[in-house]
């Protein structure tokens, strides 16, 4: 019986930990087939690799939570990128220029939540549509050029954002991890955070708890254009110039760490140590392809069908309770 | 089905359970929510496989792994939410997956539609087969679901809860089906929480609890009383344990609200009273208390609390206004299935449960939880079980201590007892009767008068939005709550 009872605790780590099992499996194999994989120079890399995708893979949680999504988190980027670097070549402080990017990030965000709480829009066509408006913007804006960041007065403090390290380690990566902490402590400890389950998981339970849902739905909303701006802070200053087609299909990577963290696309159930496991796991999985030299036509392949696999490994497991 | 055990990875939920179905015969399967009838009808139907036991159908044994395999063998089942597909027509309802074809492979719909007409006039259902689902009432569907079961060839139909959304006369056109069904020689198999109603059509009935065969009986051996007690295995002393009540303050006036559900209503709520609501379904009842907690506009009239006007937008304004409301359709809107017991209880005050920050004090909410649990004893492995595993009963009463946990001066208990079983009816009227005790205004909308004359202290009647009448419990009788809730009479109010 008690053999049992621990076979039984067993399976249930195993089935809680999946994101993880598949993360160290990964590993595992990478480790056999190419020795430069675990050195530290390597892990760090893999680490700065996952940062912007994590960034914003939070963001898109917290929507994909209320049962919603961002589409647009790619273009915001973009936008958000394009703007800072103007802003850092005008001579501006470095700091008022990550405060008025964020901000802008911030309110973009805010219009998403207006058109899907007020406006009443499916959040997958208003996104769509921001998405598609803001990367029109972009190009207009930088006329289909790199804006450069660099040869100003702050461009050397900018430029630490992405590129610095501190006590070896990037400073992006512990952007990342100050992201996730703060995501962590919203979802487990807030009000807000418990709201965003009962919103994704009954939107009109929640409504008739005395919760005002288009509140929840303007800060999630918010959030995810905020996190997606800081996305765009990084990879202009990692760089050193804004790219017009910066972010493209970000949104989907970000998507994917989201599904491959165990978070459910029909909102209420997730994670964010689970997405922080599928952001690493497609950064591993990049960097792998990488080292292995697969050819890039290749890299997308491979990459599609390990992200299906981990999800089907999820889902039968779901299916079968 | 002889000696049939079922268990899930260890745990029992039936044991040697006896169950037989007669040709020509209506068998009642009754016990209380969590007894083991649906796990039994799923064994029967080939959803679950049976631990131990067997099955025989007409002498052999028999095992289903699927519920085609079951379907193939003459058994249907009729679920309680029923599995139709709103936007197809009634047709394409009753043949989906089975629809005829022409020799090029296309659907064959004029016989589609012919024969779907057979199935509607043998059950005497008056709709074009090409009307969609969507727009036929609910007691229809009930109809075509069994129109689809015959057109399978069922010999044997299980009903789980049929009546529980049909009005009065789509419940007598069901009876009357089901007469007919019998006579024709087929056996059914009814689920029911409403002992009169298995009273009144069937000819035997197996009473099952906690997962083990309790009794079979012919229904003339057998009495209400008697059922009840055999399933919730003890005495029940009173249904309705009545509070005596004393008259307190008006604390709640509504004066000539209209809305595009309800007109003109006005009516008055004392302190420490029950006002019990009773009509049929659609008089209006649901959207007058939503309209009250904010979640419909009102049009005109005006609300009073304690002499002041206030006015309500939304649900946020209603409990800030000392206004609770428990919901008739708590899996829509009283409870999140995918929150745990805690989550639930204090979701609506959850601004007592935190600091300035909006950080949540655990412990407390903890605390809290686990004090209305044990005081409205909720069953569930612990404060953190996720809602989605508790039983109808306990799922209720969460909704119920989520309202509680707002400090409610008047609390709205929309139809408290639907889908839950006779023993923790019991223990919800108790609670009811608690509050008022406690001095808290309270509104109970049902549809089952017995409940509302055994509970209210003053009972208000409404049909088609308006009010008909408003009497002391004194002055009620099920007869004048009848022909005031059909619109045959308006009393002076």
């Amino acid at each position: 019986m008690k053999l049992k009872l621990n076979k039984h605790k067993l399976k249930e780590i195993i089935s809680k930990n999946k994101p993880l099992i598949v993360l160290l499996i990964l590993c595992l194999a990478m480790a056999m087939l190419n020795d430069r994989f675990w050195s530290w120079g390597n892990i760090v890399t893999v680490l700065r690799q996952t940062s912007i995708n994590a960034v914003i893979a939070t963001g898109m949680t917290f929507a994909i939570l209320i049962g919603g999504i961002d589409l647009s988190v790619g273009s915001v980027l973009a936008i958000c990128g394009a703007i800072a670097a103007t802003l850092i070549t005008t001579g501006m402080d470095t700091v008022l220029v990550v405060l008025i990017t964020l901000m802008l990030g911030l309110s973009i965000g805010l219009v998403n939540g207006l058109l899907i709480s007020k406006g009443r829009l499916q959040p997958f066509i208003a996104t769509l549509g921001t998405m598609t408006l803001l990367r029109g913007i972009t190009l207009v804006y930088t006329q289909g050029k790199p804006i450069s960041a660099t040869g100003a007065a702050s461009s050397h403090s900018f430029s630490n954002i992405g590129t610095g390290y501190l006590f070896g380690i990037p400073i992006p990566v512990f952007i990342m991890l100050v992201v996730f902490i703060i995501a962590y402590y919203i979802l487990k400890h807030l009000r807000i955070g418990r709201y965003i389950y009962a919103l994704g998981s009954n939107e009109e339970a929640t409504m008739y708890s005395g919760i005002k849902t288009d509140n929840v739905k303007f800060f999630v909303y918010g959030a995810a254009g905020l996190l997606a701006a800081l996305g765009g802070i990084i990879i202009t200053s990692r760089l050193g110039s804004a790219q017009p087609t910066a972010g493209m299909g970000y949104e989907l990577d970000a998507i994917a760490a989201v599904v491959l963290g165990g978070t459910s696309m029909a909102g209420g159930v997730g994670t964010i140590y689970g997405t922080a496991i599928g952001a690493l796991i497609i950064g591993l999985l990049n960097n792998a392809l990488n080292l292995l030299q697969v050819p890039s036509y290749f890299q997308d392949v491979a990459k599609g069908v390990v992200i299906l696999i981990a999800v089907l490994m999820d889902r039968k497991q779901k299916a079968s309770r | 089905m002889k000696d049939i055990s079922k268990d899930f990875s260890g745990v029992v939920v039936l044991k040697n359970v006896h169950f037989n179905i007669y040709e020509g015969k209506i068998m009642a399967l009754v016990g209380e929510n969590g007894a083991g009838k649906s796990t039994l009808m799923k064994i029967l139907t080939g959803v679950y496989a049976k631990t131990s036991g067997e099955v025989y159908l007409k002498g052999k044994s028999v095992s289903f792994s699927t519920t085609k395999e079951s379907q193939d063998h003459g058994i249907a089942i009729i679920h309680q939410e029923l599995n139709l597909i709103q936007h197809l027509s009634i047709a394409e309802n009753i043949f989906l997956g089975r629809e005829p074809i022409t020799k090029v492979k296309n659907i064959n719909w004029s016989k589609l539609y012919a024969d779907s007409q057979k199935w509607l006039d043998i059950l005497g259902i008056k709709e074009d087969p090409r009307e969609l689902i969507k727009n036929i009432s609910v007691g229809k569907q009930q109809l075509i679901e069994i129109a689809k079961a015959l057109s399978l060839n069922a010999n044997i139909i299980i009903m789980d809860e049929p009546t529980g959304a049909l009005t009065v006369s789509e419940t007598e056109r069901l009876f009357s089906v089901i007469k007919e069904l019998k006579a024709k020689g087929h056996s059914v198999v009814y689920i029911s929480h409403r002992l009169k109603e298995i009273f009144e059509i069937c000819d035997d009935v197996t009473i099952l609890r906690d997962g083990e065969f309790i009794a079979e009986k012919s229904i003339q051996d057998i009495d209400e009383d008697k059922i009840i007690e055999m399933m919730v295995g003890r005495k029940l002393s009173e249904q309705y344990p009545r509070v005596p009540y004393k008259p307190g303050e008006v604390v709640l006036e509504v004066k000539g609200l209209s809305n595009q559900f309800v007109q003109d209503v006005s009516f008055q709520l004392r302190q420490g009273e029950i006002l019990g609501v009773s009509g049929l379904m659609g008089a209006g009842r649901t959207e007058l208390a939503r309209t009250l907690y904010g979640i419909y506009k009102m049009d005109k009239g005006e609300i009073f609390l304690n002499g002041k006007k206030a006015i309500i937008h939304n649900s946020t304004d209603a409990l800030s206004h000392g206004i609770a409301y428990v919901s008739e359709d708590r899996k829509a809107n009283g409870i999140v299935l995918g929150l745990n017991v805690k989550e639930n209880i204090t979701l609506a005050s959850l601004k007592s449960f935190s600091g300035k920050l909006g950080n949540i004090n655990m412990t407390k909410e903890d605390d809290s939880a686990k004090s209305y649990m044990q005081s409205m004893s909720i069953k569930a492995f612990g404060t953190s079980q996720l809602l989605r595993y508790l039983s109808g009963g306990n799922q209720q009463k969460v909704s119920i201590a989520k309202n509680l946990n707002t400090n409610p001066k008047i609390l709205i208990l929309d139809e408290p007892t639907r889908g839950v079983d006779v023993g923790a009816k019991k223990e919800i009227y108790e609670l009811i009767n608690k509050f008022k005790k406690d001095g808290m205004s309270i509104v109970m909308i049902s549809s089952e008068i017995p409940e509302i004359l055994g509970m209210s202290d003053r009972i208000m009647v409404m049909h088609e939005g308006r009010v008909t009448g408003i009497m002391p419990i004194e002055a009620a009788s099920q007869e004048n709550i009848m022909s005031l809730a059909v619109g045959k009479e308006v009393s002076k109010i």
